[in-house]
């Protein structure tokens, strides 16, 4: 695997656009090919290179790439966005949208993410060391089919609409949860080891959510149905379970209706 | 003899009114009297004549004051803000019309800007709630014909909108709803008594901020499911009483406000409204509407979304994508993260409605402020254009807070030499084409600035 070196020298006034930041366009290009990718400054469209220093080539396709981003990127957006095979880490901060849409490959950011990563993601690993912001691993506006696969940890806390639309992968957040976790969700995963404000599984069809603290506020349409033993994220609990979003429509599969289990840590 | 000017059209809030009758002096310069309007409408139109208007643009000095310039020199000063600018944004709309709208569309689509307007601090999250999850609505004329339960859900038309209990929904006898008030009942549901709450059969204190709570009980209810005993503050036997008034309406509307709209989760609260009312038509027959706050602030959602796709929060800056993600690409979100250098508020007042934080971003770069008046956003712009107010001297298409398409008149000219919005945006439009051109013609080889293709 081949590492190219990207160090933010020149950061932008404002926020840049750096959707071009993906092995798959890094791969079979040389540093100076790399440095003249396009970002964009709002209207203005930039080559790489003015703003970063890119140092190494990349591989000869995205699976052998590996971007290291170095400097403040705080202010850099949609790194990673769309990308299918490789890896990327993230020295510090970054800005939104980072793995959004993300097909394969790994992502690692060692502080923290703003709001939409993750968005509409279909494969691959996001992993933050920090918090994340608000609709992490939701889908994008209007989008009705939300994240379908992958793997998304966040060490730290997150904001609210997380997995809104939910249809598969796993979400694992280690801190807290704001409102709204996997509203309208139809599958997928999300646990959070921390505790959840509230509105936890609203209009949710299928999927389940496991929360290890407390539910500040929880929905009237979810009801107990039991205590489960079960195995998540490589540990055994007992959790009460509960069934819902009884306001909402379910699907009847072999009989039975198929309700969204949400499971807190007893 | 004094004119007497029938069915106007009243420049103030969503329901449009337009059984305004208008009396204009002999010469056609001052307004008289105003009848049938609220209070509000009927000074509207009385500010026009009745206080001192500005009526050339005014720049600002190194020493503070300003300077009256002429049109030509203030199209000038905006076209090259909007040029020089890396991510111009255009605000506002929430007073204009539709033509108007869309001359500024055309501007902002040439300078690469976000085009906004006010809706991304108020209904806007409806929007978010609609792309989601539908929009079962109705027009005004069918709630004042046909319902007989109606709900107002975290609105005060009371004082809001004055005469839209008196027109559409509580009081008007209507063609299946000949007995006007007696036979309809009427809930309100808000955390606070207010003045609309007074005139409610039923009124359901829900406690602050748990809308969704409250909504996902009544579809948990409709469904035939069991609840807990208290649901946001309402104790179950009262949720099960207004769930059957619900059920057994024969045409119901909810109408629902800011309550919705900007207490915690937003969209999420409009979009549980929205999946109740869809409920409630597997009984009978619902429908919900968004109580839209300005006259014509359903207009840029209707004509940006012909244009663009998008009703509000345009990113445009690619120029041949439009991209739209309020958390990004919304006015107060731009302006908290410092990503615009430069503003341009149109027929709103930012400075007033704005979190001071974002005013204080935004103030370190160009401020132009397009508005018939003066205002918070006007005295503190770099530059201030007064435009003809809308509905009294400048005529135009707007959309009632139902989506229905009114066309409004003027009732007397503007004063002298002032501009309609239209006419300042056609022209700033035409300044920036021959900028970009003059820029182009100084180098061969550069086409086109940096980032704009040539072809536009």
């Amino acid at each position: 695997m081949k590492t190219v070196t990207l160090t933010l020298t020149n950061p932008p006034r404002l926020m840049l656009e750096g959707q071009n930041i993906t092995p798959d366009n890094f791969a079979g290009k040389k540093a100076a090919e790399i440095a003249a990718l396009d970002v964009w400054e709002g209207k203005q469209k930039s080559p790489l290179g003015k703003y970063f220093t890119v140092a190494g080539d990349g591989g000869a396709t995205a699976e052998e790439t590996k971007i290291v981003l170095r400097g403040d990127c705080t202010r850099v957006k949609r790194i990673g966005q769309q990308m299918t095979a490789g890896e990327i880490v993230i020295e510090g901060n970054a800005d939104m949208y980072i793995g959004g849409w993300m097909k394969g490959g790994k992502i690692h950011v060692k502080g923290n993410v703003d709001s939409f990563c993750g968005i509409g993601m279909e494969g691959g690993e996001l992993i933050v060391d920090g918090n994340a912001g608000h609709h992490l691993g939701a889908s994008p506006r209007g989008e009705w089919r939300g994240m379908q696969g992958g793997v998304i940890r966040v060490a730290g806390s997150v904001g609210n609409d997380t997995a809104t639309f939910i249809n598969g992968g796993t979400i694992v957040i280690g801190g807290d949860a704001d409102i709204h976790i996997s509203t309208h969700g139809e599958g997928g995963t999300v646990i959070v080891k921390g505790n959840a404000k509230g509105r936890v599984g609203g209009q949710m069809v299928k999927g389940d959510i496991y929360v290890y603290g407390t539910i500040e506020n929880p929905l009237p349409g979810f009801q107990r149905v039991g205590e489960v033993e079960q195995e998540v994220d490589g540990e055994t609990a007992t959790f009460t379970h509960y069934i819902g979003d009884l306001g909402e429509r379910h699907p009847v599969s072999k009989g039975k209706t198929v309700y969204a289990n949400l499971y807190t840590r007893i | 003899m004094p004119k007497k000017i029938e069915n106007v059209g009243c420049p103030y809030c969503g329901v449009c009114c337009d059984d305004l009758v208008v009396t204009v002096s002999d010469d056609g310069k001052q307004i008289l009297e105003v009848e049938n309007a609220c209070a509000i409408g009927n000074q509207i139109f009385h500010h026009a004549t009745g206080s001192e208007r500005v009526k050339l643009p005014r720049l600002r000095q190194p020493d503070g004051t300003y300077k009256d310039i002429s049109y030509d020199e203030a199209v000038d000063y905006a076209a090259k803000v909007l040029y020089n600018a890396k991510k111009p944004l255009i605000y506002g709309f929430g007073s204009t019309n539709c033509e108007g709208m869309a001359a500024a569309a055309k501007v902002a689509e040439k300078a690469g800007a976000v085009l906004d307007n006010c809706a991304s601090i108020c209904h806007g999250s409806s929007f978010l709630a609609i792309f989601d999850n539908g929009y079962p609505s109705c027009t005004l004329g069918e709630t004042k014909n046909r319902a007989d339960v109606i709900v107002y859900w975290g609105a005060n038309p009371a004082h809001a909108h004055p005469r839209h209990m008196s027109r559409y929904s509580i009081f008007p006898r209507g063609f299946f709803t000949g007995k006007g008030h007696k036979s309809r009942k009427i809930i309100v549901i808000d955390p606070r008594h207010t003045d609309t709450a007074q005139v409610a059969d039923i009124y359901l204190q829900v406690k602050q901020g748990h809308d969704y709570e409250l909504f996902d009980a009544f579809r948990a209810v409709v469904r035939g499911h069991e609840i807990p005993d208290e649901v946001a503050g309402i104790k179950r036997e009262k949720i099960l009483e207004v769930a059957d008034i619900l059920k057994k309406a024969r045409f119901g509307t909810i109408f629902y406000g800011m309550g919705l709209c900007h207490s915690d989760g937003r969209n999420h609260n409009v979009d549980i409204a929205i999946s109740l009312t869809r409920d409630l038509n597997d009984f009978t027959k619902w429908t919900i509407m968004a109580m839209r706050g300005h006259y014509n602030i359903t207009g840029p959602g209707a004509v940006w979304s012909w244009q663009y796709g998008f009703p509000y929060c345009l990113d445009l800056t690619k120029k041949d994508i439009a991209h739209m993600n309020p958390g990004e690409t919304s006015s107060v979100d731009l302006a908290m993260r410092d990503e615009v250098d430069a503003f341009f508020n149109v027929g709103t007042d930012a400075g007033a409605h704005f979190p001071i934080e974002a005013v204080k971003h935004l103030r370190k770069h160009p401020w132009i402020t397009v508005d018939p008046n003066i205002c918070m956003a006007s005295e503190i712009s770099d530059l201030h254009i007064p435009v003809g107010i809308v509905g009294v001297e400048v005529p135009g298409i707007v959309y009632r807070m139902d989506n229905v398409p009114i066309q409004y008149r003027k009732v007397i000219d503007p004063p002298e030499g002032v501009i309609s919005d239209e006419e300042l945006f056609e022209r700033i439009h035409k300044r920036l084409c021959e900028i970009e051109a003059e820029e182009a013609a100084k180098t061969e080889i550069k086409a086109a600035p940096e980032g704009v293709r040539a072809e536009e």
